[in-house]
């Protein structure tokens, strides 16, 4: 195959992976700029075939049937609560690949037509973030799958020393590299400490700030690649590794956002700010008031608006289903009701969409955190079910808050609010929520998944 | 140097396509996003392709096949979890 027709595919595929993105923007078109992006795929890997630099079909078939295999095997058999660790899987995959495409130049150096100063560069810079995701991911998902000793790693500022060393380290390797790329031995060697410090990185950082992390990595696996289209001077690689990149670091930006920090803050394993303030007592005292499924029916049987804010803990109590069916009783007899979704309210950027769409809840119903905040005083009840900061007005109204300034749906203001939980235990912010103590609201203690089973069974026999 | 410029181009302007597009891509969507990207960035597949089919030597061709390996996990998984996530959202 000429060498233009096959350049010529190649720009055809980077031309199908933006429209599959552009796609995206609206579920209606997703299904097909999926399906769009995958042809661009499969066509730049048939015109990769018949490269004439191809010469033996073998090796390729095994890596390509093991691979394709465990790909499809995963992603079948994966659950959507799972789905944060299949992308910390994929993100992981994509920066080992880097890794080994960039090697093998680097193992080639000598012998392969030269490569230029910036090819080593980008051979370089493709080894140290490779190997920086393929680790950190790999720990990301022991984390995100709560292995004991991935969840227990100790936090502490001397990570913060640890991981400057390394970083050091790495750039010694990388001039080593540069000087003399013939010397393969220091791109592993620089490969080698990247993988240490990938794991170091992500070690302090926990809980709340998972998500940040998974689209760090998203955006990293990205660059990665882009680098490794650089030693190669492929522009499909190099468009893709952008498109990755950006997507990755606005993902990063939002979480961020809607979680009060900075990305300097999480990614030094700072945590969140966490407790000061009142004292649970203080905010509490005996104005908490307790209500049952009975009553749960009944208030709901009578509005005529109902918002649903669903939280991580839905998620862990599998409640999704039974939130469905109060959702889809309601409508029945006439209610509207409306899921308000913030930005960080599953365990990475719209999982709890997902979570939700599973569960058949219409994509119609599911709002975004402005939009439902714009019309909140209408609403005769929020059913906030597993979750906590994300509701607490003192974001909006006490300016000495850890979470002052923290965007959150504003449920206080409806006209009434029923909080599903199993105590009265902190968030992840580590603060009382003065929303649980307010006039308009009643705390139906239980297992989400359990008490809302009860107000289903209320709601078919009232 | 010149060809690197040329590079350095394409990859510049790609970021700002990039940001264009997915800033219009609803966080509704956002989880598909990332594990569709992910089956984009699988195109590393390609370079893999070259190196592990090139007959450089025994080191070459398993890092080659490696990549092929992890790349291919990612366009197959990635393709396939994103069609079925998005398989879920229906309209009323």
């Amino acid at each position: 195959m000429p060498v233009i027709a096959t350049n010529l595919t190649y720009l055809l595929a980077a031309a199908f992976f933006i429209l599959g993105i552009k796609l995206l923007a609206s579920p209606r078109t997703a299904v097909r700029g999926n399906a769009l992006a995958a042809v661009g795929m499969l066509l730049a890997v048939v015109v990769t075939l018949l490269d004439r630099k191809v010469l033996g079909f073998g090796a390729i078939a095994g890596g390509m049937a093991i691979g394709g295999a465990a790909g499809a095997w995963a992603a079948l058999r994966v659950k959507m609560t799972a789905m944060p660790q299949m992308v910390a899987l994929l993100n992981g995959l994509g920066g080992g690949a880097s890794v080994c495409v960039a090697g093998a130049a680097m193992v080639n150096a000598h012998s392969d037509s030269a490569l230029e100063v910036v090819q080593v560069i980008a051979g370089a810079a493709s080894g140290l973030i490779g190997g920086v995701t393929f680790w950190g991911s790999l720990l990301a998902y022991g984390k995100l799958d709560e292995w004991r000793w991935a969840s227990r790693l100790p936090s502490g500022a001397w990570w913060r020393a640890v991981n400057g060393l390394l970083l050091l380290a790495c750039m010694v390797f990388a001039v080593l590299l540069v000087k003399n790329p013939e010397e393969a031995w220091t791109y592993w060697a620089l490969v080698g400490t990247a993988s240490v410090l990938g794991m170091t990185m992500v070690a302090p950082i926990g809980g709340a700030d998972m998500p940040v992390v998974i689209a760090l990595l998203n955006s990293y696996s990205g660059v990665a690649g882009a680098f490794t289209g650089f030693i190669l001077g492929n522009n499909a690689l190099i468009i893709s590794g952008a498109l990755v990149g950006a997507s990755g670091l606005i993902l990063c930006q939002i979480m961020c956002r809607a979680m009060n920090r900075s990305l300097a803050s999480v990614m030094l394993g700072a945590g969140a700010a966490t407790g000061g303030g009142s004292s649970a007592d203080e905010v509490y005292g005996g104005r908490v008031k307790s209500t049952s499924p009975e009553e749960v029916a009944m208030l709901l049987e009578s509005a005529g608006k109902v918002v649903i804010v669903p939280g991580y803990g839905l998620a862990v109590a599998q409640a999704q289903h039974v939130v469905q069916e109060i959702s889809s009783l309601l409508t029945s007899k006439g209610a509207k009701v409306i899921f308000a979704i913030h930005p960080v309210a599953g365990r990475m950027p719209g999982h709890m969409n997902v979570l939700l769409a599973e569960a058949k809840v219409p994509y119609e119903q599911m709002q975004e955190m402005d939009e439902v905040n714009a019309g909140i005083e209408q609403a005769d009840v929020v059913l906030v079910v597993g979750a906590n900061d994300v509701v607490n007005p003192d974001a909006r109204t006490n300016p000495r808050s850890v979470i002052a300034g923290m965007p959150i749906i504003n449920a206080d203001l409806a006209r009434s609010v029923v909080v599903v939980k199993r105590s009265l235990s902190p968030g992840f912010a580590g603060i009382p929520n003065p929303l649980f103590a307010s006039d308009n609201c009643t705390m139906l203690f239980a297992d989400a998944d359990k008490g809302l089973r009860e107000v289903v069974v209320s709601l078919k026999g009232g | 140097m010149d060809t690197f410029i040329l590079l350095l181009t394409i990859f510049v302007l790609a970021i700002f396509v990039g940001i264009e597009i997915i800033r219009k891509v609803p966080p509704l969507l956002h989880t598909p996003l990332m594990s569709g990207s992910n089956a984009i960035s699988g195109i590393t597949v390609v370079g893999a392709i070259l190196a592990a089919g090139a007959n450089a030597g025994t080191l070459t061709t398993v890092l080659g096949v490696l990549a092929v390996a992890m790349a291919t996990f990612n366009v197959v998984g990635g393709f396939l979890v994103t069609h079925r996530m998005l398989g879920m959202f229906r309209g009323k």
